[in-house]
């Protein structure tokens, strides 16, 4: 019996902005059930005094002067753009 | 014999002395992918045009006064994550088919400045995503010792071309093991620098807090001389540090004596195939041979490691890859009538099996009610990882055990079985969980397959790294063996 159901991964599928099918859900159900039950393992450890690690190595923030430069040019930017128009990125219809 | 059985410091000689041209180089590195690029598949796209006018300019430099970087004027082959301007780079991925980067990544720049010349983009595990090339959306990739098999991953290609002798080397990089575990499989070395050690600016990112790019190449002296070049902090990158970088090919002296060693019973337990063993141990002999001593340590948390990675590397991974929504570039469905439909049909559509997958696991560990229970703890499991490091190089200067604990398996053989395949990484994710460097080098073979021998070291010490690998090299004779395409 899988603890993650097919709803579940529909709903981490809606989240990830993935169409799945039925099928498709049904497979990372029992593929994730697999995963996060071996991942579990993590429970037999007691972390609770233990700083998770934010940066691997010893750094804090990196500054620099706020110094503006030009960015890339537009034509560039859009060079790789499935649709543009007008100097923009064009995308289908946002609402209906 | 092939040009590139001359090393790097070999091959800088001749172009000085005029004996051979860069030109003559770049036509032996495609001569070479004419030969045998059929079977061995590693390449992705091929830049011939742009590289044979490059090394006529070169060329022309230098027969108008001394170039004295070692790289001057050789073919190099890149890992097709790595951004290189007016040159596809699609990370093997069809939602990236036809991207066509508008800059350089930093390594890149910095190749370029050395002189290097790009011979083409190199196959992969899609995103970066798998440990045997499989991954690829567009083709496999053989291993140059048996074609049957696979060359490892995910830096694949980058390993076979350089086993095949398509190129004297080649980038790839690493988030738990893709550059070091491929090496072993092709027999060549691989080098995983520390973190930061490497500007990752261009590297499209798979999992940021792991994620370095390295260099894999036949010895451990060309290994060294790729490594200056592309080292040192980055003002494009913040988490580049900010350290001097040393004469990496000046440490290598040769001279390991009284080097201590540690070596994990962890890394030479269950699941480690017996040749694998063997070889090693057999390493450690030669080792001591030239005046190092081992000893066996623990450490302990190893056995959680591939769990704390393949949560923290894929929430990672989920973030993202977010920014593949077919609006700024890269493939964009024809099925959409609305945006999200759109977002939803292009990424469904462009990207594959493994890559959906670990966005799955990602977005699940990363979303509301689980976050504590599976990103924080494994972020705070990846504390206990570090810690085991450092204790253990508190009184060592180096960590040895297996790349991998079998040589490279047939293709098709682990397809099936995601966490099968996972456990493949399981001797080189706590070093890209703690953030040291490690190299893969030779050392042996089994049933006609390269082993790998992983040294590890501590933050910033790549020297000793490299000093330990080039000693151990220069008493046996494995990288000197080729396979027969």
């Amino acid at each position: 019996m899988s603890r993650i159901s097919i709803d579940q991964v529909k709903h981490v599928a809606d989240l990830a902005r993935l169409a799945i099918t039925d099928e498709e859900a049904e497979m990372f159900a029992k593929q994730l059930d697999a995963i996060i039950t071996f991942a579990e393992q993590l429970n037999e450890l007691d972390t609770e005094n233990v700083p998770p690690t934010s940066h691997v190595l010893d750094m804090r923030n990196v500054m620099r002067e706020d110094i503006p430069e030009p960015g890339l040019p537009r034509e560039e930017v859009l060079k790789n753009a499935p649709d543009q128009q007008d100097g923009q990125f064009r995308v289908p219809a946002i609402l209906e | 014999m092939s040009l590139f059985d001359h090393s790097v410091q070999e091959l800088h000689t001749l172009l000085q002395k005029k004996e051979v041209s860069v030109s003559d180089l770049v036509d032996e590195s495609y001569r070479r992918i004419g030969e045998v690029e059929e079977k061995v598949q590693a390449f992705l796209t091929l830049n011939e045009e742009q590289a044979r006018a490059k090394a006529k300019e070169l060329d022309d430099r230098l027969a108008k006064g001394e170039e004295t970087n070692p790289l001057f004027g050789l073919p190099i082959g890149i890992k097709d994550n790595i951004v290189t301007k007016g040159l596809r780079t699609t990370c093997a991925s069809k939602i990236l088919y036809n991207f066509d980067p508008i800059y350089d990544a930093t390594v890149m720049e910095r190749l370029h400045a050395a002189g290097a010349i790009t011979i083409g983009k190199l196959n992969m595990d899609e995103f970066a995503m798998g440990s045997s090339t499989e991954n690829s959306g567009f083709q496999l990739t053989r291993n140059p010792w048996d074609v049957e098999r696979v060359p490892g991953g995910s830096s694949g290609g980058s390993a076979a071309s350089v086993a095949a002798g398509e190129v004297p080397f080649a980038l790839g990089s690493d988030t738990g093991g893709s550059i070091r575990q491929p090496a072993a499989f092709c027999g060549v070395v691989g080098l995983k620098p520390t973190y930061g050690r490497v500007s990752r600016f261009g590297l499209v990112a798979f999992a940021s807090s792991l994620d370095q790019i390295g260099p894999i190449t036949r010895t451990v002296e060309d290994n060294a001389y790729l490594l200056q070049a592309i080292a040192g902090v980055d003002p494009m990158d913040s988490t580049s540090a900010n350290v001097p970088v040393p004469n990496y090919v000046e440490a290598l002296t040769g001279d390991i004596k009284g080097l201590k060693i540690a070596v994990p019973k962890e890394y030479l337990g269950e699941g480690v195939d017996e040749g694998v063993r063997q070889s090693v141990l057999a390493a450690l002999a030669v080792l001591e041979k030239l005046g190092a001593a081992w000893e066996e340590v623990s450490l302990p948390h190893s056995k959680y490691a591939l769990a704390t990675y393949y949560l923290l590397a894929s929430s990672e991974a989920s973030a993202n890859l977010a920014r593949f929504d077919g609006v700024r570039y890269g493939y964009r469905t024809d099925n959409a009538k609305n945006l999200i439909d759109m977002y939803k049909l292009t990424r469904s559509e462009g990207f594959g099996a493994e890559v959906k997958r670990r966005i799955m696991l990602g977005t699940f560990a990363l979303s509301s009610g689980y976050y504590d229970a599976y990103y924080k703890k494994a972020q705070k499991v990846r504390t206990l990882i570090k810690r085991d490091f450092e204790n253990v190089f508190e009184q060592y200067d180096v960590i040895i055990g297996p790349t991998t604990p079998t040589p490279a398996f047939k293709i098709g053989e682990k397809t099936n079985d995601p966490l099968t395949m996972y456990m493949n990484d399981i001797l080189t994710i706590p070093v890209n969980l703690a953030g040291v460097p490690a190299i893969s080098v030779p050392c042996g073979f089994v049933d006609g397959l390269p082993v790998g021998l992983q040294i590890i070291g501590k933050h910033f010490d790549e020297s000793t790294v490299y000093r330990v690998a080039h000693a151990f090299e220069q008493a046996t004779d494995y990288h000197k063996q080729k396979p027969v395409l």
